[in-house]
């Protein structure tokens, strides 16, 4: 069971696309995998015949567990099959249980693991004994830990103090690791395999300056590192201590949304096709606020601050189970048609489960609206590493006082949080005023 | 260089020491007209004549006192303990005279002595004479504690503890003296006191070991080498003062590490190496310490028994699988 997302512990094996003795080719599909977030397509990694499908559709499996077997039309496959058989109770009812790193590599291994190894990897990856080993929980004190603690163990992460360095020193979240070591413990062999499927070390730059250039609109925004001043480490060493792991603030106010209204009415009235909703309008006017304060389109990276050149805006969708931030790259540059049409296609895609992993991750501020469940006003959380993320109210008929009349007009309250980290009180409010200002007068979007 | 037992090589150290100055002597039980228990002292009476090599009766207290003053006065004595498990009855006189004299004294009074014998399990001689108490000398400061595991080692190390100024506990082992190695002949061949030796090189899992564990180590080195782990096998030869750089410097490069020792594991020391490891390289252990200890009970008589209270090769390749994450 190959790693389709990057929390994903587990996947449902929702169809296979191959039958037993069909040929298959390097990244032709396998099989449609349910993870975590969405279904993703398992593509095969090198040429052969699908030999053997060990999980059936539906049936579920951990990381790294066997699920088929590609080889040569003519290979003996003998040793593979009675390894899983001796393995595969252990595993089948136990499915939180950590995976085995032995088996991550050998699944989409294109020809049979023969069973001697060099010396030199039997240490990297374990031998199969790992797997029945660990289904007998009547043995020592300290096996008794994998078997028991399944389920309630993801909550408090167990690693080696050397894995913990290791990931901390190449900026890996330990809690996107699965561990292999006893009840789930994290170790060296999986931080090691981490760094080296996941290639060059992410984004903290030594040195603090690092500038990466976008290639095309479709892409993940470029940005540039600006090194974190004395200060601004002040400010974030001593504000996480107050609340939480992100010093949330929030800052509040209320729209007057009337004109937005009568666009959105008026250019759907020209093209009932666009079917522009005010969700839309809010997104635009949000984009091309945060041009206007590059310093709200920004993320603590603990040793930069990571301002992005572009808006690309995670809109929060409620789906069953959860929610979602699928996101609009680029909404400053895109039209309000083209917003419109991606938002509906994404958030289409999100309550099936049908978003890549480039659709979801990767916003540099999101957008979360419960106008439609009546909701005044609300605060939300902010999705780490992202500097901000406004909450939006529902729009609704009050008095108010305009040139000292009460009137009644289309009000809108909202609310956003900050990481005070990055974004100090004015700075925000700034940012809010100028969004205020836009979707009051939508007319300063074509000035 | 030539190929002697371990029983031999100790018997060259005191031969070529006492030959190389006179104020060196021996005393102890049976080591002149019997030539020693285990035959250490062979030929020494007839080459040093009876002012040198001297028999003494049951007394281990008083010898032991008598040593402590001809090296207060100037002397070097060794003192030869039957078996270690006789020592506990001069333990007055190792602790609270020998190691403590040149601090009391403030500097005035150095205690050149030896204080050596086997020690540790033999065959079948039961509870009361088959002890490991190196961790009790070990604990007071003013002792050195050698334990080698080669006759190489045994002769370097015998030779640097005579003509160390500080007393000094060398414990053999019984069951080592017929274990034979190339020896040098070379009469200026000493080994340091306080240097580790890395017996084996390895990257995947350090085996600390001592004495009678070191060639069990290497065994099970062997066997885990075929199973496709690579062990380094650490002997601290000393164990006061303990060359804790050379061991932390193996864990940092394998990140597991296994302690064997023939002792009792309470408060023993594996405890100590352990706990200095966690001090100084909690962040390089992928694994917790593991010690393999002897059985926390008085040795058995009966032969099966004996062989299960002292720890083997099978324990020790169970206890690094374990660390390696295999099992």
């Amino acid at each position: 069971m190959p790693k389709l997302s990057p929390t994903m512990e587990e996947g449902q094996l929702s169809r296979w696309l191959k039958k037993e003795g069909d040929k298959v080719s390097m990244g032709e599909p396998l099989a449609e995998i349910d993870t975590d977030k969405a279904t993703m397509e398992m593509q095969a990694l090198g040429n052969g015949v699908l030999r053997k499908i060990l999980i059936q559709d539906g049936e579920s499996a951990p990381l790294g567990q066997l699920i088929a077997i590609i080889g040569e039309p003519d290979e003996d496959i003998s040793s593979l099959l009675s390894q899983t058989e001796t393995a595969q109770p252990a595993k089948a009812s136990t499915p939180d249980k950590a995976p085995t790193q032995e088996e991550t590599q050998a699944a989409p291994s294109p020809e049979p693991r023969a069973e001697s190894k060099p010396k030199d990897e039997a240490l990297a990856e374990g031998p199969p004994r790992d797997e029945t080993n660990a289904g007998d929980s009547g043995g020592k004190g300290d096996k008794a830990g994998s078997a028991g603690g399944n389920g309630t163990q993801r909550a408090r992460l167990i690693v080696s103090p050397l894995a913990a360095r290791m990931a901390a020193e190449s900026g890996i979240d330990l809690r996107s690791v699965s561990g292999s070591g006893p009840g789930g413990r994290i170790i060296k062999r999986d931080v090691l395999d981490l760094v080296a499927g996941k290639g060059p070390a992410p984004a903290t730059a030594e040195d603090g300056q690092r500038t990466v250039v976008q290639q095309s609109p479709a892409e993940p925004s470029a940005f540039r590192d600006a090194p974190v001043s004395e200060m601004r480490r002040t400010i974030a060493k001593r504000l996480v201590t107050s609340l939480g792991p992100i010093p949330h603030f929030f800052l509040t106010t209320e729209i007057e949304m009337d004109r937005a209204a009568e666009m959105r009415a008026g250019i759907n009235a020209l093209d009932p096709e666009l079917k522009i909703s005010i969700n839309d309008i809010i997104i635009k006017v949000a984009a091309a606020a945060l041009r206007q304060h590059p310093q709200v389109n920004a993320s603590f990276q603990d040793k930069v601050v990571r301002y992005y050149e572009h808006a690309d805006i995670g809109v929060a969708v409620a789906i069953e189970d959860g929610l979602i931030t699928p996101i609009v790259r680029s909404a400053d540059q895109k039209s309000l048609s083209q917003i419109a049409s991606e938002i509906r296609d994404l958030s289409g895609r999100a309550r099936n489960r049908k978003l890549r992993p480039e659709e979801f991750i990767g916003a540099t501020f999101s957008v979360s609206n419960l106008g439609m469940f009546g909701i005044d006003e609300f605060t939300a959380v902010i999705n780490p590493p992202e500097g901000a993320i406004l909450a939006i109210g529902a729009m609704a008929p009050k008095p108010v006082v305009r040139e000292n009349e009460i009137v009644v007009r289309q009000m809108m309250r909202v609310t956003m949080s900050c990481d005070h980290r990055v974004i100090d009180g004015a700075t925000g409010a700034k940012f809010l005023q100028t969004f205020k200002k836009i979707l009051e007068n939508p007319l300063f979007l074509v000035v | 260089m030539a190929v002697v037992t371990m029983r031999e090589a100790l018997n060259q150290a005191l031969r070529e020491e006492m030959l190389r100055d006179e104020n060196v002597f021996l005393m102890g039980e049976e080591v002149a007209a019997y030539e020693g228990a285990y035959k250490v002292t062979k030929g020494l009476l007839a080459e040093l004549g009876d002012k040198r090599v001297i028999d003494t009766p049951i007394t281990e207290l008083g010898f032991a006192g008598l040593g402590v003053g001809a090296a207060m006065a100037g002397l070097r004595p060794i003192i030869e303990f039957m078996t270690f498990n006789f020592s506990i009855l001069a333990t007055d006189q190792i602790i609270n005279s020998a190691a403590k004299m040149l601090y009391m004294s403030g500097g005035q009074f150095k205690v050149p002595i030896v204080f050596r014998g086997p020690s540790g399990s033999a065959f079948q001689v039961s509870s009361q004479h088959s002890q490991a108490i190196e961790s009790w000398f070990s604990y007071f400061p003013g002792l050195k504690v050698v334990m080698p595991s080669t006759p190489a080692d045994a002769k370097g190390l015998l030779k640097s503890a005579i003509r160390d100024d500080d007393p000094v506990i060398f414990m053999e082992q019984e069951r080592m003296y017929g274990n034979k190695g190339e020896v040098s002949d070379d009469v200026e061949f000493t080994i340091p006191l306080g240097v580790a030796d890395i017996k084996r090189e390895g990257t995947d899992a350090t085996i600390v070991a001592r004495s009678l564990m070191v060639p069990m180590a290497l065994k099970a080195a062997d066997v885990l080498e075929q199973q496709g782990v690579s062990c380094e096998v650490i002997d601290p030869r000393t164990i006061r003062p303990l060359d804790i750089e050379t061991i932390l410097k193996s864990v940092k490069k394998t990140n597991r590490v296994v302690i064997a020792e023939e002792s009792h594991p309470y408060f023993g020391v594996s405890a100590e190496i352990g706990s200095q490891i966690m001090e100084r390289a909690f962040d390089y252990l992928d694994a917790s310490v593991r010690r393999v200890s002897g059985a926390d009970v008085p040795m058995p008589y009966a032969k099966n028994l004996e062989e299960l209270a002292i720890p083997g090769v099978d324990q020790i390749v169970a206890a690094v699988r374990e660390v390696a994450y295999l099992d």
